[in-house]
């Protein structure tokens, strides 16, 4: 019996061997007889469009699934390290991951209540790819979304350095689209939630030379010292307003041309860039968006009302 | 070398640098030289980029060249071509991600750059796989021989550096050098290369091309409207 069974499988596996070599045989058959068969004729051009597909398609994707990790890795490096850029902490010559696990300390915000999370390890979360996920994502009505993103996460990663206990910046996720593309980038604040010290974009492909200025050093630099909210809508600490106070609208635009450092309301505007109205247009309409209450202007009142609290 | 490399292939190699440069002479390959000449570490990854693929896809094409249906030839070019790029442009962002930052859509343009197409067109779909290869090699070469020219005279010029490192000490950082905004732009590239042009032509007469009509004067009673 179990000999006869043997035998069955070793007939089957013969059988399968054999059907292999015959469709091999067909195949090799049918390939000599269209290379065969004049450049022109119909059966052999798609024949040789799809050939020609396929084996470019395995091409690419062989080398996009191959090479995925490593870029995956380049990523994240340049993340941290565009994290540290606007923070003003990367320093020539040492280690991102060291520097980044020594000074910065990631946080997650619930953007609605504008409270710290506790619950979700920061270190894992990925706000980009939680947008994406209809769970852990909140549509935006169409009235209300200025940034043109659609979606956007429940829950943002904030970033803050801290020296000597106390809070030095908060880095705030950022994201909103321009001419071309989806801006992502991060927005430096003073630990009074209003006084910005820088911004940057590590992930944007506006044209090159004109929208794609954005990450010129030269003018992310006129952005040190702007204000995002008016001042007068500020709860005044000294005032001791502790309760959760409303931010107000920010007030934070690109102006088109050079901003007038004398004028009055200068503390609020930023140089548009050269050629490119669009793509300025769309770094305004980001920061209005995310500083408003549909994004952390919850959060930073709290901010706000707790260091007064404090003090 | 000689028995290697037979007078087809040194032509294929060689001609493409100076005599019939692809650049200087053909006029193509325009787009790209202006874009990413600023700095000399984008046109050295540009130019490797571009040879490479200009290269590979020439062989490829040339090693199915008798089985290519004419009525889908460029499309067909174009798939190989297309291809071979996008996996540069995933080696580059595995490999060299912020030189690929700076780079962004210029890679991908490769695409559309003419040199490639025009290999694959003029030479590799006539030619045998080894000397289509030389051929695009020889012509990438040249290339970059000029996107390599214009960015070393654009950097130096435009921000006193050459590969990221200091040359001349710019007035503000207390030096004599001040920086030639103008170098610094994309059309900066365009004097420069027409300089190399009327130099090169210069130095060889035969490339100037021939005037194809000369503009009369307007004989007398024939002037004016119609």
């Amino acid at each position: 019996m179990p000999n006869e069974k043997k035998q069955c499988e070793h007939t089957a596996k013969l059988c399968t061997a054999l059907e292999k070599n015959k469709n091999y045989q067909k195949a090799k058959a049918y390939a000599d007889r269209v290379l065969a068969l004049s450049n022109d004729s119909l059966e052999k051009t798609i024949a040789i469009a799809v050939s020609l597909c396929l084996v470019c398609a395995v091409l690419v994707s062989f080398a996009a699934v191959a090479l995925k990790p490593l870029q995956i890795n380049n990523k994240a490096l340049d993340m941290k390290k565009n994290i540290l850029d606007v923070a003003g902490l990367l320093e020539e010559g040492r280690d991102i991951d060291s520097a980044f696990s020594d000074k910065i300390e990631a946080k997650i915000v619930d953007l609605e209540t504008g409270d710290y999370v506790e619950s979700i390890n920061a270190a894992d979360y990925d706000q980009r790819k939680a947008a994406k996920d209809p769970a852990q994502s909140i549509a935006i009505p169409k009235e209300k979304d200025i940034a043109h993103i659609r979606i956007k996460a429940k829950y943002a990663k904030v970033f803050l350095v801290k020296e000597g206990g106390a809070v030095k910046s908060i880095i705030l996720p950022v994201n909103g689209y321009g001419l071309w593309s989806t801006l992502y980038g991060f927005l430096s604040l003073d630990a009074d939630g209003q006084t910005v010290q820088s911004i940057n974009f590590y992930d944007q492909a506006e044209t090159p030379g004109l929208g794609g200025e954005v990450v010129n050093p030269n003018w992310r630099a006129l952005w040190k010292g702007k204000k995002v909210y008016a001042e007068s809508d500020l709860p005044s600490m000294e005032k001791g307003l502790i309760a959760e106070a409303d931010m107000g609208e920010p007030a934070l635009s690109l102006i088109k041309g050079v901003v007038d450092n004398n004028k009055p309301g200068s503390q609020y505007q930023v140089d548009g860039l050269a050629g490119a109205s669009l793509t300025s247009t769309g770094v305004t309409n980001l920061i209005r968006y995310w500083m408003s209450k549909e994004g952390f202007a919850p959060y930073l009142s709290k901010v706000r009302t707790v260091k007064g609290a404090k003090s | 070398m000689s028995a290697i490399l037979n007078d087809e292939t040194k032509k294929v190699l060689v001609d493409p640098l100076v005599s019939n440069n692809p650049i200087t002479l053909q006029v193509l390959g325009i787009c790209s030289a202006l874009a990413v000449t600023s700095q000399m570490s984008t046109s050295l990854i540009m130019s490797l980029a571009l040879t490479l693929v200009t290269a590979f896809s020439s062989a490829a094409i040339s090693a199915i060249r008798n089985h290519i249906p004419s009525s889908i030839r460029i499309i067909v070019q174009m798939t190989i071509i297309a291809s071979l790029v996008i996996v540069v442009d995933q080696l580059l962002k595995a490999f060299a991600y912020d030189i690929s930052k700076q780079l962004s859509v210029f890679v991908g343009l490769i695409i559309t750059n003419c040199i490639v197409m025009g290999r694959a067109e003029g030479y590799a779909m006539k030619n045998p796989p080894l000397e289509s290869f030389m051929d695009g090699i020889g012509n990438g070469l040249g290339y970059s021989l000029i996107l390599i020219t214009v960015s070393f005279i654009r950097e130096l010029l435009g921000s006193g550096k050459l590969l990221g490192l200091e040359v001349f000490q710019l007035t503000k950082d207390g030096g004599w050098y001040d920086p030639n905004g103008l170098m610094l732009l994309p059309p900066s590239a365009f004097f420069i290369i027409g300089l190399i042009i009327w130099a090169v032509r210069q130095w060889k007469p035969e490339q100037a091309e021939k005037v194809e009509f000369k503009i009369l004067p307007i004989a007398h009673g024939e002037g004016g409207h119609h």
